[in-house]
């Protein structure tokens, strides 16, 4: 029969408890996950006691306070702070999302706080992406234009510029493409929702020559038609775009063109 | 004496940092056949140029009449005469170009009836040297910045540029006054590389969180400048802060200027429309230190908004709803996520807040890094572009959309001059060892330290102290206080301490590199304020209310030993750089 083993490393612990030192009588228990590879161990949950009288409203205002305040060893990708970025993507109450966009009064009881699903993890809330961006630079993400004059624009009309929207918005924080089961199963080879989102918006982009081509470079079983419409991409994405809608309409202009 | 082993490589430029400008410098450079790496602290579009919304200044003329000359004269003027007018000309003159060739790339500009790119008013931009206002800055809704930093990293892409991402800097490699490399350190398996290059050009942005509220990125620690500051050089203007009128309050996020641009406009408690009072040509669209002061007036007089009547309102509800729906789709997104407000029905309440650094690495209009040895002279090997810069074309307040179209019209420049200057493939000096222990020594100190005082208590301190101290209004009182305090704070780190002693994604220890660089900044910037006794742009300080050219028109250099200052002055440049236009001379400043 055969055998399969799980990695070492994909047992977690119980890890450490940090108490409350501020006689706060607005405690949340705060549950992280943590590893480091530059140990031994295997992952932890380590539990923080966090003082909500003090904290601003949005969960990366919690890890902020943890990272200031008790434990600075916290471990996590942040910068913008107002969802621009898509620095600070994770898992949080079970849902794919933005901390810093995230208020923590959506979450119910304790605050569960894992990084992205299905990534390998690089150490705590930070999760792996260079095989997303590698598939993103699959889909050649520039204009390919044959217009040789370099000094005048390239007009696009109000119509075709509105087809990009809902699409050139995306801040590539991968929470729809971690969100996807068949991501999580064949990630590899699936390019998933977020590239499939930006392989869209070059394919409508109306002053782009290489349609047809960028179509047929993504004909493919593996790399488009994993995707089983389940839409767990639209329900994750943290800026209200439809990734699901746009494979949808790559699959119909492929159904329905003579590529 | 500290031991690590070191990754070595060799390219002809290494670009430091992977924003708007350190990704057109890398696409210009790959073009030209350098070998070049570009290296981040974070991956490219999470570079702070992804927040900027409003736009791109160009005078491309799609919405009525427009010149570059007029762009230029704008630019002075806002800059308070404190720019060179040289560098001024330069970006103007090719920013259409460089707005062009972004369509090209492929940026998903807003647009107008005709197909052309769409353009909207800002603040300071006129028509005919300052009679009406003019629709110069080019917009992709209010997501600029995010659209074109996106844009720039396919083209990187295209051009198979280097990346080494999550690799944070720690120091220039300096042998005799010229920057042969630097040294970099690994997050993600925690290995120490040196990078040898026959030119390293920094991009490294602004360094906004040396202030309490800032819209900057957390990311926003100038570590490029620090590391110029420890390389023994100067940084110029360090002064000039600029306050954007409109931060949420609170929250300190950015909402653009473009709001006013589109008919959004400031009321305070008594509901007037008080620009009118300080600014009545330009009203709510005078430049950024303007508005900001006004408010700030307003505040201290009592008719500010809120229980604690410290803030304002920005009303926008008055707007076609088309218009915020098209236009302003992220700033409505914004005011509802962190002010709880649905701007088709309230007022945004907002607060000046600190958005941007006019000052800087002193650099020519070709990217070239000044310093001054009797007389200015360029340093060997580097190069600085973007906020990181100061070329100086913001002077002492810059436009709003004059930032986006720094980046990429420097950006180019720089990748431009590096090309004239090297021949790829040239071979590489020997560093003296010494270069590289020294960077290592302050690495292996700080990660080592186990002292008393965390990071965050240190930085929260710096920045406690610049918020009340060095602010919209300054005075010879609370600057004197800034600079004693701020060196206590940096005293505080003789017992700093950091607990984290993993070399893989050790954050605790990032943040307080990032704290060593903030503090080296902090300390030149007020006392930079200190010794600046007269008030232009930005820097206002009310002892000493009017603007004297006599003697200031002049760039403060400052040099930064530990806490230690020198400041000097360099003349502002005063022609321009050929005869399509004649040097704007001195003018009282009026909106």
């Amino acid at each position: 029969m055969a055998q399969i083993s799980l990695p070492k490393n994909s047992e977690v612990n119980k890890g450490k408890y940090f108490k409350d030192k501020t006689g706060s009588k607005n405690i949340r228990k705060v549950n992280v996950y943590r590893w480091d590879p530059s140990t031994e161990e295997n992952p932890r949950i380590d539990t923080y006691e966090v003082d909500m009288d003090n904290c601003p409203s949005k969960v990366l205002d919690i890890l902020n306070k943890i990272k200031n305040e008790i434990d600075p060893t916290l471990a996590y990708r942040r910068s913008c702070a107002h969802g621009v970025c898509g620095s600070c993507a994770m898992n949080m109450g079970g849902k794919n999302g933005l901390a810093c966009t995230k208020p923590h009064a959506e979450i119910d009881g304790d605050i569960e706080i894992y990084p992205l699903p299905h990534l390998k993890v690089k150490r705590d809330l930070i999760g792996d992406l260079d095989g997303l961006y590698k598939q993103y630079q699959s889909i050649e993400p520039w204009l390919k234009n044959n217009s040789s004059k370099d000094t005048t624009e390239i007009f696009q009309s109000k119509e075709d510029r509105a087809k990009l929207d809902g699409a050139y918005e995306c801040i590539m924080c991968a929470c729809c493409s971690t969100s996807c089961p068949s991501y999580w199963w064949n990630g590899d080879k699936y390019l998933g929702p977020a590239v499939l989102l930006q392989a869209y918006r070059w394919i409508v982009d109306s002053r782009d020559d290489e349609r047809k081509a960028r179509l047929k470079k993504v004909a493919d079983e593996l790399k488009l038609y994993r995707c089983h419409t389940i839409l767990n991409c639209t329900s994750a994405c943290p800026k209200g775009l439809n990734p699901a809608k746009a494979i949808a309409e790559i699959k119909k202009m492929l159904a329905t063109a003579n590529v | 004496m500290s031991s690590y082993n070191i990754i070595d490589h060799e390219y002809d430029v290494v670009v430091l940092g992977a924003g708007g400008s350190g990704l057109r410098a890398a696409v210009g450079l790959s073009e030209a056949g350098l070998k070049t790496a570009c290296i981040s602290k974070v991956f490219p579009t999470r570079s702070h140029t992804s927040a900027a919304q409003g736009g791109i200044s160009a005078a491309l003329g799609n919405m009525g009449e427009d010149d570059w000359r007029w762009h230029m004269y704008d630019t002075v003027k806002g800059a308070d005469w404190l720019g060179d007018q040289d560098s001024i000309e330069y970006l103007c003159k090719e920013a259409p170009k460089a707005v062009l060739e972004l369509e090209k790339y492929g940026v998903p500009f807003s647009r107008t009836d005709e197909g052309k790119i769409y353009q909207r008013p800002f603040g300071g931009m006129t028509k005919n040297y300052g009679n009406g206002i003019v629709q110069r800055t080019c917009a992709a809704a209010d997501r600029t910045g995010h659209a074109i930093l996106h844009t720039l990293y396919g083209q990187a892409l295209k051009h198979n540029t280097e990346f080494f991402i999550e690799y944070f800097a720690l120091d220039l490699l300096m042998k005799d006054g010229e920057c042969k490399g630097l040294i970099a350190w690994n997050l993600n398996d925690g290995t120490i590389h040196r990078f040898r290059a026959h030119t390293v050009i920094i991009a490294t942005g602004g360094y906004g969180k040396v202030y309490y509220s800032a819209t900057s990125a957390h990311t926003c620690t100038g570590d490029g400048n620090a590391m110029v500051l420890r390389a023994g050089l100067p940084l110029q203007d360090m002064e000039f802060v600029q306050f954007h009128p409109t931060g949420i309050y609170g929250h300190g996020t950015l909402i653009s200027e473009g709001v006013r641009g589109e008919g959004g406009y400031l009321v305070n408690s008594k509901g007037e429309r008080f620009m009118e009072r300080y600014a009545p040509n330009a009203k709510d669209l005078a430049s950024r230190d303007v508005v900001s002061r006004s408010m700030s007036i307003e505040i201290n007089e009592g008719r500010g908004v809120g229980k604690d009547q410290d803030h304002v309102h920005l009303h926008l509800s008055h707007l076609d709803k088309s218009v915020i729906e098209n236009r302003l789709p992220g700033i409505t997104e914004a005011a509802r996520l962190f002010a709880n407000v649905d701007v088709t029905k309230e007022p945004i309440p907002v607060v000046p807040t600190v958005h941007y650094n006019m000052g800087g690495i002193p650099t020519n209009y070709k990217a070239e890094v000044l310093t001054v040895n009797g007389s200015e002279k360029t340093v060997p090997g580097l190069m600085a572009i973007g906020e990181a810069a100061c070329v100086s074309v913001h002077g002492a307040n810059r436009l709003g959309s004059n930032s986006l179209i720094d980046l990429v019209v420097f950006g180019r420049a720089a990748a431009k001059r590096a090309a004239e200057l090297i021949k790829p493939g040239a071979p590489h000096e020997e560093i003296p060892e010494t270069e590289t222990q020294k960077c290592l020594d302050r690495f292996d100190k700080l990660r080592n330290a186990q002292g008393d005082n965390s990071t965050a208590e240190l930085r929260l301190a710096m920045q406690k102290t610049m918020q009340s101290k060095c602010a919209v209004f300054r005075t010879e009182k609370n600057l004197e206080e800034g600079v004693n305090e701020i060196r206590k704070t940096y005293d505080g780190m003789d017992s700093i301490s950091v607990k984290d002693r993993s070399l893989v994604f050790n954050t605790d220890l990032v943040e307080t590199l990032e704290f060593d660089n903030l503090i080296r900044q902090a300390v030149t910037t007020v006392d930079s304020a200190y010794h600046r006794k007269e008030s232009r742009g930005a820097h206002a300080r009310e002892d000493y209310p009017n603007r004297d050219d006599k003697k200031f028109m002049q760039h403060t250099l400052a040099w930064c030993d530990g806490k230690d200052t020198k400041i000097t002055y360099r003349p502002v440049h005063n022609s321009t750089l050929t005869n399509e236009v004649q040097y704007f001379p001195p003018q009282e400043r009026v909106y």
